[in-house]
């Protein structure tokens, strides 16, 4: 019989046997509803063939694919991240590895299905195995999925046998019999002696250090598989490095957001603490500025090149049909970036100062609007300013005015965002996800629509597409919910572990630097 | 061995699309409605666009001494084509006589092809064709098929990948006459439909390793040029320059 902390009993184990929610079941149902949805389309689309999506000639790949990289580089979230901070030897990692775990297992399931979802003869995917030729970089990335998957599924149940050998023991009186033996099964025999944790730190030791190259070559060749061929705007060295950044970028934005759903509907403020938002935001704002970086040098070389091959497609992301979407990821990034690194270069003491205020914001953001408005409807525009200054003129003075009243709305939010990191992490990380889904659509579709010898064209999904891609997504939600109703969100062994190590720091005493005094005694 | 070459002078090229018909009739290319082909997916093996695609002016010159110029493009059946380079099973491969062939039976639909090969020559079932009302009755009886290969102009499902493949039933049949009449096979026995059917007689075919065929002549010649030589993929369609 293992023992168990009440406390983390109270909070991790009970309420996995407690009747869910009503909310629980309101929001399960609705998801539900979403997946059927999807699921219908799908079937739909499998009859009628895959005309049913926006996809034509030359747009060979369109949301599913983007969906694909998309899900795939959510996977970074977990198992890279804490097999990174693992190896590191990051003690604060530990209430966050089994969401980040989780994460990973869940998006590669859901990442993998969207390939089988856009392929024209699903029926036929073992021939991929049976017919396969490794010179081709999909066999490349079904291997390193495969190996991924494989290896994060493992390195998920790892850290979960002991904690379902507590669970076996723990588990109330009344608990239905299959989870009981579901339990036991997992647990494995774990007795928590001595031999069995050191075989145990072994396998996860080993584990980590395993999936940190096999997470790296999963990014890595899925940008391969763009750039090994001789299109415009993908035939590029940067994408893997780019892609891995990138990933492990959306996956911390993934993570952030999961960790803050299982820490507000459990209640797990005592366990995850200021201390892990703050230091995975740290990690999070050096993948912002690196994915910056990056970004700026893959579009510098196209724009200084301004070959007639690629420059169309970039010319199409700066000023063309997607602008839009172009300028709306680099919006988002910017302003992802600044919820998390401003508020903490503003000092207390500036809330005297009128600019902190968030009337200022609200004023500021209106001010946006406004000219937003103005530049894009003529109708407001006022004529006689355009006569006065001229309409370029004009035009540029409305962006210089929409960018500063945005940085003065960002100078204005800044105090409440210092004041509530949880939800400033949460906020930047929503932007974040949704930034790098439209990276991956401003990588996919552009190149696409602007092949060589095709007249160019713009692809418009259809119903079916976003069906889908909404399906999928309430799958991931519903696999996580689903899994966290039957294993606690936090590890519980690590964690007490954890409080081990931290106890038995605390006990060292720290030798007090020498006084000035000393050291003129030393000397004489 | 023989390489299998197509060279087009366009300066005989009326740009009468003689080929794309000739083509749809000789290898069952799916119809598609018309709805279907203005969303980009009709099937044109062997398509004839103007030139250049992208920015630049269709027209040159001022009325009435206009000139539009015309691409006739059939598959490149390249040297070193990215299509078979990427695909993960196999579906579509370059036989030893230079030839870049497709299996319907074999290929998955996951467009890899489609979207490595640069010339667009290749092209995918939405949908489950359709045959208007009556045509089924005109459709091209031969067929490549054998346990797990369906090739040329056997019928497709939809979901899969297709491209022209220089009419390889013709060779297959004009390989088995000369089997049946017991003599050797002679690379002039055999031509793709469009070859035959050009109005300008703007098409030649042959063996490129046979130095004296009218494909390696006029692959010599100064007006010879191949599409899009910088993306290296080393086409076996031979274009001579107009004027």
């Amino acid at each position: 019989m293992l023992r168990v902390d009440p406390t983390d009993k109270a909070k991790l184990i009970d309420p996995l046997f407690a009747p869910a929610s009503r909310k629980f079941w309101v929001g399960t149902s609705i998801l539900l509803a979403v997946f059927a949805w999807g699921l219908f389309m799908y079937i739909r689309q499998l009859i009628l063939g895959l005309g049913e999506t926006g996809m034509d000639r030359p747009t060979y790949w369109g949301v599913y694919m983007v969906n694909f990289i998309f899900f795939i580089g959510i996977s970074h979230a977990g198992t890279l991240i804490s097999a990174i901070l693992r190896v590191t030897g990051a003690e604060w990692r530990r209430p966050i590895t089994r969401v980040a775990e989780a994460v990973t297992a869940f998006a590669l399931i859901v990442g993998t299905l969207q390939i089988i979802i856009d392929m024209g003869r699903p029926e036929r995917l073992l021939f991929a195995i049976i017919y396969g030729r490794v010179q081709s970089p999909i066999l490349w990335d079904i291997i390193s999925v495969t190996l991924y998957f494989l290896g994060s599924l493992t390195y998920l149940y790892l850290p979960l046998i002991p904690d379902a050998a507590l669970l076996r023991d723990n588990c109330p009186d009344d608990a239905p019999a299959w989870r009981r033996k579901l339990y036991t099964a997992l647990a494995l025999g774990w007795r928590g002696n001595r031999e069995q944790w050191v075989r145990l730190e072994k396998a996860i030791a080993a584990m980590a250090i395993f999936i940190i190259p096999v997470a790296i070559s999963v990014h890595s060749i899925i940008s391969w598989i763009l750039a090994t061929t001789v299109q415009p705007g993908w035939h590029s060295t940067i994408f893997g490095p780019y892609f891995v950044v990138g990933a492990i970028f959306s996956g911390i934005g993934a993570l952030f957001i999961a960790m803050t759903g299982v820490r507000k509907s459990l209640g797990l403020e005592n366990y995850m603490r200021p201390l892990q938002y703050r230091n995975l935001s740290a990690l999070f704002i050096t993948m912002s500025a690196i994915w910056f970086y990056f970004t700026f040098a893959e579009h510098l070389g196209i724009a200084a090149g301004q070959q007639v091959d690629e420059f169309p497609i970039l010319a199409s992301k700066l000023w063309g049909e997607y602008a839009l979407s172009f300028w709306m990821m680099i919006l988002l990034m910017t302003v992802s970036f600044w919820v998390l690194v401003v508020p903490g270069l503003v000092p207390d003491r500036a809330k005297k100062n009128l600019i902190f205020r968030p009337h200022f914001a609200w004023i500021s953001a209106g001010l946006a609007c406004a000219a937003f408005l103005a530049l894009n409807i003529s109708s407001v525009t006022p004529a006689f300013a355009s006569i006065a200054i001229g309409d370029i003129n004009l035009r540029s003075a409305l962006w210089g005015l929409i960018i500063i009243s945005l940085i003065g709305a960002g100078l204005g939010t800044a105090l409440w965002f210092k004041k509530r990191p949880v939800t400033a992490s949460v906020f930047a990380s929503v932007l974040v996800v949704v930034g790098m889904w439209l990276e991956r659509w401003n990588i996919i579709v552009p190149t696409m629509t602007h092949p060589r010898l095709v007249p160019f064209t713009v692809y418009h999904p259809t119903v079916t597409e976003f069906a889908i891609t909404a399906g999928s997504l309430a799958l991931f939600v519903l696999l996580f919910l689903g899994f966290f109703r039957l294993f606690p969100a936090i590890s519980i062994w690590e964690v007490a572990e954890g409080r081990v190590i931290e106890g038995a720091q605390s006990k060292i005493s720290i030798p007090q630097p020498e006084s000035n005094d000393n050291w003129m005694r030393t000397e004489n | 061995m023989t390489r299998w070459s197509m060279v087009i002078d366009l300066e005989k090229c009326v740009a009468c699309q003689g080929c794309s018909v000739a083509c749809r009739f000789e290898n069952n290319t799916p119809v598609v409605k018309p709805d279907e082909a203005i969303a980009g997916r009709a099937v044109r093996w062997n398509d004839v666009f103007p030139y250049p695609v992208n920015g630049g002016e269709e027209e040159t010159g001022e009325f009435p001494n206009v000139t539009t110029r015309y691409m006739t493009r059939p598959c490149m059946h390249c040297e070193n084509p990215p299509c078979t380079k990427v695909c993960p099973v196999q579906a579509t491969f370059k036989d030893e006589e230079g030839l870049v062939r497709q299996n319907y039976d074999r290929c998955i639909g996951c467009r890899f092809c489609t979207v490595a090969c640069p010339y667009a020559v290749r092209y995918f079932n939405w949908r489950e064709p359709e045959w208007v009302e009556g045509m089924e009755n005109f459709i091209n009886p031969d067929k490549i098929q054998s346990d797990g290969v369906s090739e040329g102009p056997t019928l497709r499902p939809k979901g899969v990948v297709e491209k022209c493949t220089f009419c390889i039933h013709r060779l297959k049949k004009a390989r088995a006459r000369a089997l049946a009449e017991e003599r050797d096979f002679r690379p002039d026995e055999y031509v793709p439909a469009c070859v035959q059917t050009c109005t300008g007689k703007a098409r030649y075919f042959g063996d490129l390793d046979d130095p004296n065929s009218t494909v390696s002549q006029l692959a010599s010649s100064a007006r010879a040029f191949r599409l899009l030589e910088d993306v290296g993929t080393h086409p076996k369609v031979i274009y001579l320059q107009e004027g």
